[in-house]
């Protein structure tokens, strides 16, 4: 059942998943966009940025961190970096399901974020889920590229981002990319402790510093209790855009 | 360095650490201590952006203003399954709300 294509019928179905997480993704790069202006950078920066890093919780990080000033900008780059980690994690568990070599393994790599990979191992057809991979990545990209422009556009002409309440948004923001994470006690408590730390050594160190330090709150972890159930299961976070999950988890009894 | 040389910089990692999954040997990252630690990494990372960004203002002084109400308004939109957009423009609709009204 490995040659051949799949079903029209199944087709339509992971066809509707990838492009209905694609939009709803899309749509966020607007607040990208809009926020990428508000700290500080122009609209060529913000959309660098897009078309790039290529990657939401990362940039997100990269441009709250560094609207304090090109002082900062070694620790944006020190927690884009770390929470792009887990990109690398999933290539790890994309890269047998995909079968990807050359110049398609470059484009590959570059749109493998949350979303493509939720949509592809959602699949139980190895057909399906490489369609899913490449037609969620792909359309993310698009729009989420063409949304930031719009966003820092816009931002632009606003004027006062404070006024717009743009810096709440950011912390909006962030607590939507985190809530989908704390699915767990352990997780709550590694949350607590990390922003804990954060707050606390915020009014005495460098921009950015704090995000750093906190982040070693991830390694309470590394002493959690062992639980059952598949070894790749915590990584996925379950994204809030991520239909198919939803769908996923409602047919479930 | 400057701005564009940061983003290049980061844009750059990023791009490697996918690219990095696809290249190495599977086996380097399955030690079940390093897993989990990696899979901590964002939940530490994103709650301390949150903190950074809602009770910090400048220099890194604690402050508390109409940011906290937003994120307030935020969580209650989550628990509501709201989308993504919806909670970042319910956010910062709050902030921008209280201002007008006064407040800081």
């Amino acid at each position: 059942m490995t040659a051949g294509a799949l079903a029209p019928a199944e087709r339509r179905v992971v066809v509707r998943e990838a492009l209905s997480v694609g939009i709803a993704t899309g749509a966020y790069g607007i607040s990208f966009g809009a926020l990428g202006v508000a700290s500080g950078l122009d609209v060529w920066q913000t959309c660098a940025l897009s078309l790039l890093m290529f990657t939401g919780g990362s940039q997100f990080a990269f441009i709250g961190i560094v609207s304090a000033g090109l002082h900062a900008a070694p620790a944006a780059i020190a927690a884009s970096s770390l929470l792009g980690i887990r990109n690398g994690l999933y290539a790890l568990e994309l890269t047998q399901l995909l079968g990807v070599r050359g110049v398609r393994r470059v484009a590959a790599a570059h749109v493998t974020i949350d979303e493509s990979t939720a949509v592809a191992i959602a699949q139980e057809d190895v057909r399906a889920s490489r369609l899913g991979f490449w037609l969620t990545g792909l359309s993310v990209f698009t729009l989420w590229n063409l949304t930031t422009l719009v966003g820092a556009l816009a931002g632009n002409a606003l004027g006062d981002p404070r006024a717009w309440g743009l810096d709440a948004a950011a912390s909006a923001a962030f607590t939507a990319l985190l809530w989908p994470r704390l699915k767990n006690r352990d997780a709550v408590a590694i949350a607590v402790v990390a922003a804990v730390v954060a707050v606390v050594l915020a009014p005495n160190t460098a921009p950015g510093v704090p995000v750093i330090v906190a982040a070693l709150a991830a390694f309470i972890a590394w002493r959690g209790p062992r639980r059952a159930g598949p070894a790749t299961a915590p990584l996925l976070p379950q994204s809030e855009t991520s239909e198919a999950e939803h769908r996923g988890r409602e047919q479930q009894p | 360095m400057s701005m564009w040389v940061a983003i290049l910089i980061a844009a750059g990692v990023a791009f490697g650490l996918k690219l990095a999954g696809y290249l190495v040997p599977a086996d380097l990252l399955t030690e079940p201590h390093v897993k989990r630690v990696t899979a901590a990494l964002p939940i530490a990372l994103l709650a301390a952006l949150v903190a950074i960004q809602t009770v910090t203002g400048e220099g890194g002084a604690w402050t508390l203003d109409a940011r906290l109400a937003a994120v307030g308004v935020a969580i209650v939109a989550l628990l509501f399954r709201a989308p993504f957009i919806v909670v970042v423009v319910l956010g910062a609709a709050t902030a921008a709300l209280l201002r007008l009204a006064g407040w800081s």
